[in-house]
This record gives structure tokens, sequence and C-alpha cells, in this order.
């Protein structure tokens, strides 16, 4: 064997390939590096900017109205429970729909042609720009006035959310199940259970853990919209106080963020700041704690 | 045949039969999740249904002539959506041509094994909890923030390059790029995180052949893994496109909102979203139903490309 034969075989920076090789490394870090710019710096600007605007007034008091007093915007506190309500409200709708067709995919119908169709659809329904759910939910609820007259409403809000929210439920609910094993299910049946309790006391609470992650995600996905809002639940400057107030225009952390953003008075734009600060908290807490959750579950997707 | 025995043996071994309320409670339950799996098509439908119908005055009225028009003029009824449409696809599609190579770049970053574990596992999580922040609170950071700090880059951009109609405005603050520039925040997340999970589930044994034969990291990734992996990170990219052209409340706070048709992408423009957020509020008459002719147009844009890609998905996967 000769020398040059040999030197062939050890690695040799200089060669094209090698120099190619590096380049591209280089350029795929830089791109990753790119692409988790924006989140330090949005969750920078945010904690920071929005955190030093954040104090028990801005948390407890009613906006003021834009203009009003230059110095004071008032409170983001109706805004917090308008996003809270209307979150519950999307949920209590949207939770047991969503659980309840992701059951009837796994569980009674694997692959007929109804149940490929729902799957389509709740594909197709994810893709619906939240805007149209929006302009949806106007044109049947808000302008025909059918919630005992009223119009802009926070339940025409929620309504709205859960439209967004049932696809990702249902098909966190159809691969959580249809990761649960068949031989769990067989051996309830074969003790004699009914379908009904076999998918009630087996299947569903193994894939409870896997089912729950993708309802904290949906919960914080509905928290975060806006589009759906603006013009199905409007916007208000009071706190609610009682039931009938559900009937009424409702203010909501992330219209209030788009209102008082485009205001040109500072102190409007200061509550928008503070108000993101408090989305952005709950939003991260919730996918983190939905994360965390999807690795504890006996089925979950990061396990089997 | 049958074995003759007394009663009192036969109910001992025979099998139970169900009492009629569990049998009851079984269909019941069974009827529910049915209904439950239809209420996503009765919806579906419905919206449809509902835009369309709202639509059908203008509809009549404009035909397609709606679709050339970029009048928008509520005065004298005059309704086009030309400068919305054409803002929808230019914006969605600028951006996806700079989020694929970044995404798709990160991706590989991440999947490749070129630095340790737990921190490319770090920057995956990190690029998906960008999708977590609600497209409001990105679309204030790029009001306050971002838009001034790129505009003296798009300034000099546009001395240098202002003969170009593309480039032929001065960016005075809002308009189309920075609305470019936060849809690919928008969109970063989900190429990037499909395109992870594709990658990921390439079989180990197409790279272990290709290094095998003296391929170099790079050549194995352009020539076997991509490949291998291009259904998932067509369907990425093709939801991606369709969350552009949805998105709307980022984009409705940073492209400026104005109807007048320009080429240039430091001007004001439109987004189809970004008119409804902006003009359903208050409109009456004929211009609800305008904007609602709109919402239909943007629904068969956002729904050709997700049914695009789900069939794309399954087209191409078939290979492994």
């Amino acid at each position: 064997m000769n020398y040059s034969s040999k030197k062939s075989l050890t690695f040799n920076p200089s060669l094209t390939r090698n120099i190619g090789n590096k380049a591209l490394t280089i350029t795929s870090a830089f791109f990753a590096f790119i692409s988790i710019l924006p989140l330090i710096l949005v969750i920078s600007y945010v904690l920071i900017k929005g955190g030093s605007y954040i104090n028990l007034d801005t948390l407890i008091l009613e906006p003021e109205p834009p203009g009003d007093d230059l110095l004071s915007a008032g409170g983001i506190g109706p805004a917090i429970t308008g996003t809270f309500i209307m979150t519950i409200i999307a949920s209590i709708i949207s939770i047991p729909v969503g659980v309840g067709a992701g059951v009837y995919l796994a569980e009674y119908s694997k692959s007929g042609r109804f149940a490929n169709f729902v799957r389509f659809g709740s594909n197709v329904l994810a893709g619906v720009p939240s805007i149209i759910a929006g302009v949806f939910i106007y044109a049947i609820i808000v302008s025909t006035k059918i919630l005992f007259g009223s119009m802009f409403s926070g339940i025409a809000g929620g309504i709205s959310l859960s439209i967004l929210m049932l696809p990702t439920i249902i098909k966190t609910t159809d691969e959580a199940l249809k990761l649960v094993p068949d031989t769990l299910r067989r051996a309830a049946l074969g003790i004699g259970a009914s379908k009904f309790t076999m998918i009630s006391n087996i299947t569903l609470p193994s894939a409870f853990t896997s089912i729950s992650t993708g309802i904290l995600l949906a919960i914080a996905r509905a928290a975060g919209e806006t589009a759906p809002l603006i013009f199905t639940a409007l916007f208000s400057r009071y706190y609610i106080t009682s039931i009938d107030d559900l009937f009424y225009e409702m203010g909501s952390l992330s219209v209030l963020i788009y209102n008082f953003a485009l205001e040109p008075y500072e102190a409007q734009n200061q509550l928008a700041w503070a108000a993101s600060f408090i989305l952005v908290v709950v939003l991260l807490s919730l996918n983190i704690l939905s994360r965390w959750i999807g690795t504890l579950g006996a089925f979950s997707k990061n396990k089997v | 045949m049958l074995l003759r025995v007394d009663k009192a043996t036969t109910s001992k071994y025979l099998l139970k039969i169900r009492p009629t309320s569990e049998r009851l409670v079984d269909i019941g339950f069974k009827n529910i999740v049915v209904a439950m799996a239809s209420m996503v098509a009765i919806v579906l439908f419905s919206i449809f249904a509902v835009v369309y119908y709202e639509s059908t005055e203008s509809i009549s009225r404009y035909g397609l002539r709606f679709l050339f028009s970029s009048a928008w003029n509520p005065v004298t009824d005059e309704y086009g959506a030309l400068t919305a449409i054409y803002g929808t696809l230019f914006t969605s599609i600028a951006s996806l041509l700079i989020a694929i190579p970044l995404g798709v770049g990160t991706a590989i970053f991440i999947t490749e094994n070129i630095i340790p574990k737990y921190i490319r596992d770090v920057i995956g999580i990190m690029v998906e909890l960008l999708a977590a922040i609600p497209s409001v609170v990105l679309g204030l950071w790029a009001v306050f923030i971002m838009e001034p700090f790129i505009r003296p880059f798009l300034n000099l951009i546009y001395e240098l390059f202002g003969f170009i109609p593309f480039f032929g405005t001065q960016p005075l603050g809002a308009g189309m790029m920075p609305a470019i520039l936060i849809l690919v925040v928008m969109i970063l997340p989900i190429i990037t995180s499909i395109s992870k999970d594709s990658l990921n589930q390439v079989p180990s044994k197409l790279r272990e052949a290709a290094y095998g034969i003296g391929a170099s990291r790079w050549t194995t990734v352009f020539k076997v893994i991509i490949p291998a992996a291009i259904s998932g990170i067509t369907g990425g990219v093709l939801l991606a496109l369709g969350r552009a052209m949805g998105e709307t409340m980022a984009v409705t706070m940073i492209i400026g909102n104005s109807n007048n048709f320009s080429w240039s992408i430091f001007a004001p423009s439109y987004t189809i979203s970004s008119m409804l957020a902006n003009q359903f509020g208050e409109a009456d008459g004929s211009q609800v139903s305008s904007l609602m002719y709109a919402a239909l147009i943007l629904m068969i844009l956002t729904l050709m490309v997700n049914v695009f890609a789900q069939w794309i998905v399954k087209k191409l996967s078939l290979k492994y």
C-alpha cells in the first residue's frame, strides 16, 4: 500500500466535501438560531416591558376610556375575568363534543367511510381561519339575536371559541385512544363488560393524560384568540356582576390588547403590554403544564 | 342434540343475558358519540352554507368582477377585493419562501446529531413554544418593537433599489413587509415541528446505508433523508400556507389596512382577513354581503390548500 492511498483514508479538512459539509452545518445552526430569536425577543420584551406595568391596580381596576385620563388607564381586571369566562364557556361546549367524537372515531369506527369523513372534516375545520369562525357566529347568533334578543355577548364569543377548540380535542382524543393497547379492550369485553363499560372504565381512563394534554393545548389556543371575538363578544370595560351580564358585550385580554395597542395614548399602550404579560405567562404555563402531563401517562406518545 | 338438564343447573351455567338497562345505555352512548362526531360535519357545512348564503347578494351583483377590481367604496356601493386577494396571496407566499429554508434548516439541525441531544431538545421546545404566543401579542410586538427596528434597513433598500416597482415606495411604518416578517415568525413553528417529526420518522437504516457507502452528512441529508421525509415536510409547508392565509390579528395590526393597490412591498395593503377584522364591525347592507363574499373566497383558498395538503401527505407517504 503506497503513501497516497493511505492518506486518502484519513480525514482531510481541505476537501471540497468537508468544506461544504462544514458550511452547511454552520448554515443550519444559523437558521436554528434565527428561528429561536423571535421567541427570545418577544418573550423578553413582553416579560420586561409588560411586567414593569403590572401592579395590583392594573390587575383589578376597570379600564378607563381612552383619552380620558392621560396618566392612568385603569386596569385589566374585567378583561381577565372575561377571558376566563369565555374560555370556560368554550370548554363546556367543546370538551364533551370533542371527546365524544374522538371516542366514536377510535372505538366505534376506526376506518369506516363516515369516520374517515369526520377525520377529514376535523382537519379541514382546524384549517378554517379563526376570523371565519367569528364571521359565522356573527351571522347565526349575533345578527339574528337568537340568544334571547341579545346581540354581542360573552356566550356568542364562547361559542365561536369552541369551534376553534373542537378539532384539537377530537384529534388528540382519537390518537390517545388509538395508543391504548387492544389487549385491554379484549380483556374487558372478555370478562363480560359492555362496550360502554369498557370505554368508560378502561380505555378513557387509560388515555386520560394524553386527552387532557390535548384539552389544555386547545384551551391555551382559545384563550389567546382574538379574531373570533372582535365581532361576537366585542369589548366591555365593566366587570360582570350577574348571570345576565353573560348576554352582553364582554371584554377579553386579547381584544383589549388589540384595541389599546392601536390607541395613540401611552397609558393605553402600557395596559396592552400589561395584558400581554398576563396572557403570555398563562399560555406558556398551560403549554409547559400540558407537556409535563403528556410525559406522565402510561400510554402517552412519549413512552410507547 | 341438546342435553336435557334441569332448570337450576341451566341458570347456573348459561351466559347471563344483559339486562335491558345496560343494553339501552350501550345503544344510547353509541348514538350520542355518533351525534357528536356528526357535529363536526354539521359545523363545517353550516359555516360554508351561512357564508355562502350571506354573500349571495354580492355574488349575483358583482360576479367574478369582484376578484379583479380594487374599488372599495361604501358610498357608491362599488366593491372589489383585488387588493385584499393579492395581499393575502403575496404575504403568505412570500413569508413561506422565507420560512421554508429557516424551518426545514432548523428541523435538520435538531434531528442531526451535530450538538448534544438536550440542547437540540431545548431548541425544539423553544420553537414550539413560539406557536403558543397569541397572534395579537406578536402584533403588539411587531407594532412597537420590530417595525421601528427594521425601518432603517427597509429605508436603505428603498434608497438603493427604489427603481424596482416592488420597492417603489418609502417605508413609513405599517406595510406589507413587516406583515410578511411577522407571518414568518408565526408559521416557522408549524414548518419546523412537522418537518422535525417527519425527519425523525425516516428509518435509521437509510442513514446508515448512506454513510456506509461513503456519503457525507449533508449528501445524506439532501439525497436520502429529505427525499424520504418529503411528504411530511410538504404537508407541513402547506398547512403553514393555510395558516398564513387565514392569519388575522398580527397582520391587521401591522399591514396598514389600505385598499389602494400597490406593487410595492413597503406600502400599506390589505389581506382578506384583515379587511374582515377591520370593517366587519361597522359594516351594514351590501358591504356586509361583500365582506362575506371576501370571506367565502378566503375559505375556498384555505380549503383548497388544506385538502391539497392532506392529499399530498397521503399520496407521497406510501413510500416508506
